[in-house]
């Protein structure tokens, strides 16, 4: 494994792994020297055109952990905004020596560009409306530490399909760990051309949250991505929280045993009300917390092992 | 070549070839002498704390726990000690799966830890156990419990618990093989793969 760019290039057994060296590496932020030699004299710098907070400092706390040394760098404050090419910029980042970037771009594809252009390794941390692998990883692992091994378990994605990379991660990976996969949401926000592929890949598609949630293990709520909407997808915000949201009402819907994903940030009585993203089955902070651990874990199986050396 | 299976002499394991150097009576013989060298070291069984080295170091943790039971009758922590994040042959080796640590509950500050494992060769996973426990806390003393040593050190370490001194060429195997994981209890030395005994 030297890029991780999409979860379509991971085998079952990969993921697996991965998510296994997550439990000790998620020991290890518990102790009180939370800090591990494996990566000491890499270099990993976290090229971030679009704004974040958690994949940027979990990815940044990962590094640190392991010893690497991590540099951020945005699109804002760099030379691309004095108009330099995405190829010159990472060409010149890849010429001083990193082992690594990080990369989130609002293009689709960025990352598996820039794979092609340099030597590094390149991680994938959210590509336009592509994918999103160290969420979905992350995801997994924390609905695996609630709920067990997810073979035949079934969650559901609620909420803004077009425009999340979140989800198209996440149902490659529950794909591969045997879950079963329905997505509700309206038709404004299904991708185009989604049916004859969620038939193809055995996914149900649902219009009827509240006939979907008493059926599920897990849901977890899409961020509605109003920064990339130009309008027209649904009549009012007030109109999406009734229907799609996960309102105070539809929390007594699920089962006790479910669990309440959401990839954050959250639009609090939006797609999920204040009550339900602080509910005792709301695994929202525990998604964080593993995002450190399985992120670890991520750099471990990029940057060791036989002919990693850039 | 292998000898056929009915030709094995003495001494010889039927399944891979090679020697056996130490047998199960042996083994579990090293290991009560062990404990009470532990035991006389320390002047007895307080602050002791034993934390085996995955694999093969922790089923030998937990016995060397029992023998000093069976001596002393005091209960000793028994840990875990991964050192797959230490490792200094990390760029040059596959991608190892890293095992799960577990510290007593008491943790190590203050206490007097012995590291527990089957092989000492070359040293260097010692040195990475070292800078594990360091990270884990503060012991007041480590000491080393090995099952063989087979000479070859590459770092200035020695044990301070031996079951034996095994002198060996480079190119010899040794495998240790212990109940809990293997199914049988010996120590094998076998020689290099594809040269004829």
């Amino acid at each position: 494994m030297k890029h991780l760019l999409s979860i379509a290039d991971l085998s079952r057994e990969e993921i697996l792994q991965i998510l296994e060296t997550a439990v000790s590496m998620h020991e290890v932020q518990h102790r009180d020297v939370k800090k591990l030699p494996t990566l000491r004299g890499r270099t990993i710098i976290n090229f971030f055109f679009e704004d974040s907070t958690r994949t940027r400092s979990s990815f940044e706390l990962a590094g640190k952990w392991l010893s690497a040394d991590t540099i951020n760098l945005t699109g804002k404050g760099t030379s691309v905004s004095k108009g330099e090419s995405l190829r010159d910029t990472v060409k010149t980042i890849d010429a001083m020596g990193v082992d690594m970037m990080i990369i989130r771009h609002m293009a689709s594809g960025a990352p598996a560009q820039i794979a092609q252009w340099t030597k590094c390794s390149i991680v994938n941390a959210g590509d336009g409306m592509h994918e999103h692998p160290s969420q979905a990883l992350l995801d997994a692992y924390t609905m695996r530490q609630r709920l067990g091994d997810l073979e035949g378990m079934h969650v559901a994605l609620v909420g803004d399909l077009t425009h999340s990379r979140v989800f198209r991660s996440n149902v490659l990976c529950l794909a591969k760990l045997g879950a079963r996969v329905t997505l509700v949401g309206p038709p404004t926000l299904m991708p185009a051309g989604i049916g004859p592929w969620a038939q193809a890949e055995d996914i149900t598609i649902s219009h009827d949250l509240d006939a979907v949630l008493p059926t599920v293990d897990a849901v977890m709520m899409l961020r509605v991505q109003r920064e990339r909407m130009s309008g027209g997808f649904f009549p009012t915000a007030r109109e999406y929280a009734v229907t799609y949201g996960l309102t105070n009402e539809r929390l007594s819907l699920l089962p006790d045993h479910a669990v309440i994903c959401h990839p954050g940030p959250m639009n609090r009585g939006l797609e999920i009300s204040g009550d339900a993203a602080d509910a005792a089955q709301s695994l929202v902070l525990d998604q964080v917390s593993a995002g450190v651990a399985v992120r670890m874990s991520i750099l471990y199986h990029l940057l060791s092992g036989e002919g990693s050396a850039a | 070549m292998c000898p056929a299976r009915d030709q094995v002499s003495p001494g010889e394991t039927a399944e891979t070839g090679g020697r056996v150097v130490l047998a199960q009576a042996e083994i579990n013989r090293a290991l009560r002498r062990i404990a009470h060298e532990i035991l006389e070291g320390n002047k007895g069984a307080e602050d002791l704390v034993l934390m085996g080295i995955p694999t093969r170091g922790v089923p030998l943790a937990h016995r060397l726990a029992a023998a000093l039971h069976a001596v002393e009758g005091v209960d000793i922590p028994v840990g875990t000690l991964d050192i797959t994040m230490y490792r200094d042959d990390l760029r040059s080796q596959p991608v190892r799966a890293m095992e799960r640590s577990q510290l007593p509950e008491d943790g190590v500050d203050d206490k007097v830890v012995v590291l527990v494992d089957d092989v000492l060769y070359s040293g260097r996973t010692v040195r990475a156990a070292l800078d594990s426990l360091a990270d884990l806390g503060r012991p007041r003393a480590v000491r080393l419990a090995i099952l063989v040593d087979r000479g070859h050190r590459e770092l200035p370490i020695r044990a301070d618990y031996v079951g034996k001194n095994l002198p060996t060429a480079q190119a010899e195997r040794v495998s240790v093989r212990l109940v809990e994981i293997d199914g049988t209890d010996e120590v094998v030395i076998s020689a290099p793969e594809g040269e004829g005994r």
